[in-house]
């Protein structure tokens, strides 16, 4: 295990706080009789401290990206380097350690463990990462309390309102430190209301020196960011800083 | 590293594992089934073993019994076709020789003499025979009675050692012993009555349906010297092959016929029997297994259907787990742990209600029901337990590995897109 487990919010030495450095990445979907060209060539640099939203019709191709970001998948050609790392030809279980310790996943639709506490949503990252359980505890309670659901630890998802479940979600994703939030349409499933809250705390969190990147729709949250990338059939079509 | 792997697995199990309580239930009761199944299977199977052995043994133990005959060689300008028939003296010559044997009796028999008590005329099977057949052919006498020992055979007592059921023919509902009977209008005293026993083998019909003097007695009373048959037991069951090979040479050379003319030595070696009913029981066994771990199999699908169901509910949430930084070993490990579970819970209650259901069973009275007698009563060894849990471990790892390697082979990005 060589990787520091302390905050890298300014990213690894190596990588001149590039948190993210993409070069020609394409994603090609060969589902045997048709190929599916999903990303076609996409350069993309994410500085540390960079809050950047992508946006763009559907099948555009934001959701492979972000996965790609993520690690969740592999791109097909191109070079990757999160964090200054090359994630080309890692396995999967390596995979899962760089996603584990450097990237926070908030989904549109929360993906929280039903039948887990809030509380033991947010640690369950803390479990993997190989954190021990009293420390697990309190890390994970900190977490809950900067997004203001100190009070609602012991609830399950079912008994939390969609803005407070989009929360526990972002403390889960905060829970490792991690270098860099990924976010798909975060405010996808709220309400005006809570999704303006949600908003609140991805901004809070921006300002508190971290880097996001935000697939969204929500023209009100492209604007908080600080940079937007427009995606079209697979490649970046415009990328301009909004404020 | 591996300690940390086994706390995460162990971790995630715990929480998975306080779900699904009804589907815990029925799988747990399937595995319980199958293993009522296979081990009440092999418990009778076991019982049947054992009372089989206990009616071998009805007849004596490790004992042989050979009949006269005519040879089949010629042998030292002899012809073949020479009838062999050895006399009452020549046990005595027989026991010198056989080092190999713990005992050697011949047999006088009359097939049907009648036998009289008072107004009472049955017509039955009278064997004449050396003392120590009471303890070579497990002649057991009811308490208050006995079997004739040298004595009578040497002072040529009229005593008479009764068969069980004979002895109800002719007495009825009166204690035999110490009363006086007729054979042929000869009298005799009746000295003992046989213990009920379990006897599978037999040569001249059940021993519960004869009558036996001594072989002294009865050459007396019917002027016969040619032995009918004679029994020698070796002095365990693997001295039974060189017992055999001194009984054919000592009679060979005192009746003068080749020792390997088959015709003349052929006799019923019951060890050699023993082993073949213990071939045959060892098979039926092994089917008995067989079928059981069938059925054990069925409920083990069981776990494993169950199992996929879960990974299939579970697939979205096994994606989350990938995605925040499971690994997939992380994953699998609490299904593997769940299938194993299920089959031990499962695998012990079953192992409860069958030792219930042996015990119950034990209790059923079998006396006078011959089937039953013959079935004898389930009995339960370790070789059972062993072989049980052998089985349940092996159901319970393969009931959880196939489930958990699709749960494996979940895809983070595909699962977590859009609902």
């Amino acid at each position: 295990m060589n990787w520091s487990l302390g905050k890298k919010k300014n990213g690894s030495a190596e990588s001149n706080g590039h948190i993210i450095d993409m070069r020609s990445i394409t994603k090609v979907y060969d589902t045997g009789k048709i190929k599916v060209e999903a990303l076609r060539g996409i350069d993309l640099v994410v500085k540390s401290g960079e809050f950047v939203a992508i946006v763009g019709p559907s099948g555009s191709g934001k959701s492979t990206l972000l996965n790609l970001l993520g690690c969740l998948d592999t791109p097909s050609d191109g070079e990757y380097r999160l964090s200054g790392e090359a994630v080309a030809g890692l396995d999967r279980d390596q995979l899962a350690d760089i996603r584990n310790r450097r990237v926070g996943f908030v989904f549109q639709n929360f993906n929280l463990l039903p039948q887990l506490t809030a509380l033991e949503n947010v640690e369950m990252p803390l479990l993997f990462g190989g954190v021990g359980r009293k420390e697990r505890r309190q890390r994970a309670m900190k977490q809950l309390e900067a997004v203001g659901l100190g009070d609602r630890v012991e609830h399950r998802p079912t008994e939390l309102s969609g803005g407070q479940m989009q929360r526990v979600a972002i403390a889960r994703a905060l829970a490792m430190e991690p270098d860099i939030v990924l976010a798909d349409e975060p405010t996808g499933n709220l309400d005006t209301g809570s999704g303006s809250d949600v908003m609140s705390v991805l901004d809070g969190l921006w300002k508190e020196g971290r880097t996001l990147v935000v697939v969204t729709h929500d023209k009100a949250l492209a604007k908080r960011a600080n940079r937007m990338v427009e995606i079209r059939d697979g490649v970046v079509v415009e990328d301009t800083p909004t404020s | 590293m591996r300690f940390l792997d086994w706390r995460v697995v162990g971790a995630l199990f715990v929480k998975a594992s306080s779900l699904q309580r009804k589907r815990a239930t029925l799988t747990i009761a399937a595995i319980a089934w199958g293993t009522v199944a296979i081990v009440m299977l092999l418990s009778f199977g076991e019982g049947l073993k054992r009372q089989m052995m206990k009616g071998r043994h009805g007849m004596g133990e490790n004992i042989a019994v050979w009949w006269p005959d005519e040879t089949s060689k010629v042998w030292q300008g002899l012809p073949e076709g020479r009838p062999i028939r050895p006399r009452m003296d020549d046990i005595a010559y027989l026991r010198d020789r056989l080092t190999a044997a713990s005992g050697v009796i011949g047999e006088l028999t009359s097939w049907s003499s009648s036998l009289t008590y008072e107004t009472n005329t049955i017509t039955g099977r009278v064997t004449g025979a050396n003392w120590e057949y009471g303890e070579i052919r497990h002649h057991f006498p009811q308490a208050g009675g006995r079997f004739f020992n040298a004595n009578d055979e040497r002072e040529k007592r009229r005593v008479i050692f009764l068969g069980d059921e004979l002895a109800e023919d002719i007495f009825g509902e009166v204690d035999p012993v110490g009363k006086t009977m007729f054979v042929d209008r000869v009298p005799y005293l009746v000295i003992g009555v046989l213990q009920p026993k379990m006897q599978m083998g037999t040569y001249k019909g059940p021993d519960t349906n004869g009558a036996v003097v001594p072989i002294t007695t009865f050459s007396a009373q019917f002027g016969r010297q040619r032995l009918t048959n004679i029994v020698f037991k070796a002095r365990s069951a693997e001295d039974m092959p060189l017992a055999r090979e001194q009984f054919n040479h000592a009679l060979a050379a005192k009746y003068r016929f080749d020792p390997t003319d088959e015709q003349v030595t052929g006799l019923w070696d019951t060890v050699e029997g023993a082993k073949i009913m213990g071939n045959i029981m060892i098979g039926l066994q092994a089917f008995l297994g067989i079928i059981g771990a069938l059925t054990l199999l069925i409920g083990g699908i069981g776990v494993a259907n169950i199992m996929y169901a879960v990974v299939k509910e579970k697939t979205r949430e096994i994606g989350v787990q990938m995605a925040v930084g499971a690994r997939r070993g992380w994953v699998t490990g609490p299904f593997v742990l769940q299938g194993l579970a299920y089959t031990t819970v499962g695998g012990a209650m079953g192992l409860v209600i069958a030792l219930i259901m042996i015990i119950l069973l034990g209790l059923v009275p079998v006396e006078g029901n011959q089937a039953l007698e013959f079935l004898g009563k389930p009995t339960l060894s370790w070789q059972i337990a062993v072989a049980t849990a052998a089985i349940l471990g092996g159901i319970g790892i393969l009931a959880g590995y196939f489930p958990a390697r699709r749960a494996a082979t979940v895809d983070p990005a595909e699962t977590l897109r859009y609902e």
